[in-house]
């Protein structure tokens, strides 16, 4: 119990660094660490296949993908990036107080909810599941994907010819 | 019978992207119009498209689930319609082929997306279908890559990703109810357990994000600048069809299907309805820009579709779909003609523009008929549809409300009126002497929706059969 709410304040701690740092470099670290947190979460609630999945893609190739792209454009200097955010973040500068006075209050706060979580499901494999119980979302993120494709290449494209 | 409507703009992309690039440049636009042609005479004459039952096998090899009511019929209808003008609109404005083909790609996709919302049976499918059509919408507001566009498009995308975090984790809690996604089962486990308080957070946090995806009061800050930045052409589909299906479809389908009528929802609609209605009008009527102006109306006649929805019957339930029909139509048609206006002067703002009526005749009625429609007036179709949201309300009692709905109804013919008089009336300006009749890619749309609107309005008494009785039918389903 006490591990679970060590985890979960690391992964608030984690994202709210990835969000408020102002170094996108150092954003996407933030991130690729907040996806290796969440993955612990998820192998501790007995989904082992959504960890590595999570661990892979979103912290593993996300992140480089993120990282190579930073390397390979220009980012702005520290200077120009403080003059820039130095007023974007003024008004942010409560959040992580603010939300940490809140998960502690709502800690007191005593919600039992009285769920009755079903049983993990061994019978449905998760390829069994993906491919023969949700083939038509299968298809629908098929469809995302092609659409961000298509999103990159109609805005961004001419840009990398200039 | 339905599976082509999500297959056939599939394969169109797919065909498009293949090798042969300049031969599908060509023919791109024809291939998009042809499909949704094909979806609009699918919905008017079902038995015509016998080829369609192949399609069926393919789409059971995808395990494709509907429930296609005549909710989603109205829907599909609408999607068609409006897709069909907005490629009109694009292909009137832009010569460029490259655009037109990138546009054809885009259309298809977003085509596919709100066919699959309005059909599907699954919270879960639901959700992966708005997403669809969501990152088609910003992709076609930044179309033009103007950075006006982009700061329109990044609104849209923030609030949207707001919207899809919320509808995300009420998914999951329905999940953690009812162990299912199927919109039976989840509405089978809230009835089995009301009360608690997980149940109202998730009903709550789903609530909002239908009313951030509609654009409705307090959560209308992308809507104007996403309108008005967008091109013509995108502004005709987002106004006309996409906020309707991502937003007001869902929230129908999910209060209708799944969360019921229950008192505190019908009087959060209520409000959100009435406040919306009130705000969008009298910020329209501060407008100068045409398409700021009915982009604040859009925020209005979505109230009276929300509002008529909140009364929980069966004959406000009819208003409200039947207004969202009219309402697609209509704005449609007005938006073509701001675009028509647009096209011929340079510019959208009213005071710059006078007396346009002679110059662009075609323009002029029609907008007329679209104002009205709007505002209305009687015998046009929005009359049929604001009559039958106002009879509801005063006979479920909430007589408080359908006085407002009145009173902000005068409000949308003064804002009309007087974009009437500053646009089209008036003496001409010297500078607009040269002006002519905008090209047919905008007047010929501009005559269909005006030929719907006038004879929807017209023969309402034969309409009303086929539309209505169906739609008390859907209510409780």
């Amino acid at each position: 119990m006490y591990l679970d709410i060590i985890i979960l304040v690391v992964l608030l701690l984690a994202s709210l660094w990835t969000v408020m740092t102002r170094s996108i470099l150092r954003s996407a670290i933030g991130l690729a660490l907040t996806s290796v947190i969440l993955s612990i979460v998820m192998f501790r609630l007995n989904s082992p296949l959504a960890a590595v999945f999570e661990l892979s893609v979103c912290a593993g190739l996300i992140s480089v993908l993120f990282v190579s792209t930073i390397s390979i454009t220009q980012p702005y200097t520290t200077e120009e990036i403080l003059k820039r955010m130095k007023d974007m973040f003024a008004r942010f500068r409560f959040l992580p107080l603010i939300i940490i006075v809140s998960a502690i209050g709502l800690a007191f706060v005593s919600i039992k909810p009285v769920i009755n979580l079903p049983p993990p499901e061994a019978i449905k494999d998760a390829r069994v599941m993906l491919w023969n119980v949700r083939g038509f979302d299968v298809m629908g993120q098929i469809l995302i994907l092609l659409t961000g494709v298509f999103g990159i290449v109609i805005l961004f494209k001419e840009g990398l010819k200039k | 019978m339905y599976s082509s409507l999500i297959l056939l703009p599939f394969f169109g992309v797919i065909v498009l992207n293949l090798p042969f690039r300049a031969l599908m440049k060509k023919c791109a636009f024809w291939l998009c119009l042809s499909i949704v042609l094909f979806q609009i005479c699918l919905i008017l004459f079902p038995q015509i498209c016998c080829f369609s039952d192949k399609l069926d096998a393919l789409g059971s090899f995808f395990k494709f689930d509907f429930a296609v009511d005549s909710l989603s019929r109205v829907m599909l209808f609408c999607i068609g319609i409006v897709l069909f003008t907005a490629l009109f609109v694009q292909r009137n404005n832009c010569e460029d082929e490259d655009k037109i083909f990138n546009f054809a790609n885009v259309s298809l996709l977003i085509l596919c997306g709100m066919n699959g919302v309005v059909m599907v049976k699954d919270i879960f499918s639901l959700y992966v279908f708005l997403e669809i059509t969501a990152v088609s919408s910003f992709i076609l507001i930044a179309f033009n890559k103007e950075s006006v566009a982009f700061e329109g498009a990044f609104k849209y995308i923030i609030l949207s990703a707001v919207a899809t975090v919320l509808m995300l984790a009420a998914i999951a809690l329905f999940l953690v109810i009812s162990g299912d996604t199927g919109f039976s089962a989840i509405s089978s486990a809230l009835k089995v357990s009301q009360g608690r308080f997980f149940i109202g957070f998730a009903v709550g946090i789903f609530l909002c994000a239908c009313f951030i995806k509609s654009g409705l009061v307090p959560f209308h800050g992308w809507v104007p600048d996403a309108y008005s930045s967008a091109p013509a052409s995108v502004s005709v589909l987002l106004a006309g069809v996409v906020t309707k299906t991502v937003g007001i479809y869902t929230l129908i389908r999910i209060v209708n299907s799944i969360f019921g009528f229950g008192d505190p929802i019908k009087h959060l609609l209520l409000a959100v309805g009435a406040i919306s209605i009130v705000v969008g009008a009298l910020a329209a009527l501060g407008q100068k820009d045409i398409k700021r102006m009915l982009a604040y109306s859009s925020i209005s006649q979505v109230g009276y579709i929300v509002i008529g929805l909140g009364t929980g019957t069966a004959l406000g339930l009819t208003g409200a779909i039947f207004h969202l029909f009219n309402h697609s139509i209509f704005k449609s048609l007005l938006f073509v003609n701001s675009a028509a206006v647009e096209s011929e002067t340079g510019t959208r703002d009213m005071d710059k523009l006078s007396g346009l009526a002679k110059k662009m005749p075609l323009t002029g009625i029609t907008s007329i008929l679209g104002s009205l429609s709007c505002a209305g007036i009687p015998p046009l179709a929005g009359f049929w549809s604001k009559l039958i949201i106002i009879i509801a309300l005063w006979v479920s009692g909430f007589r408080g409300y359908a006085i407002i709905a009145v009173l902000a109804s005068v409000l949308t013919l003064a804002y009309f009126l007087s974009w009437q008089r500053s646009v089209f009336f008036g003496i001409l300006k010297e500078d607009l002497a040269n002006v002519k009749e905008a090209g047919f890619g905008l007047v010929f749309p501009a005559l269909i929706l005006a030929v719907i609107i006038v004879g929807v309005g017209i023969f309402f008494p034969l309409f009303i059969n086929s539309f209505a009785l169906p739609i008390e039918n859907i209510l409780g389903g």
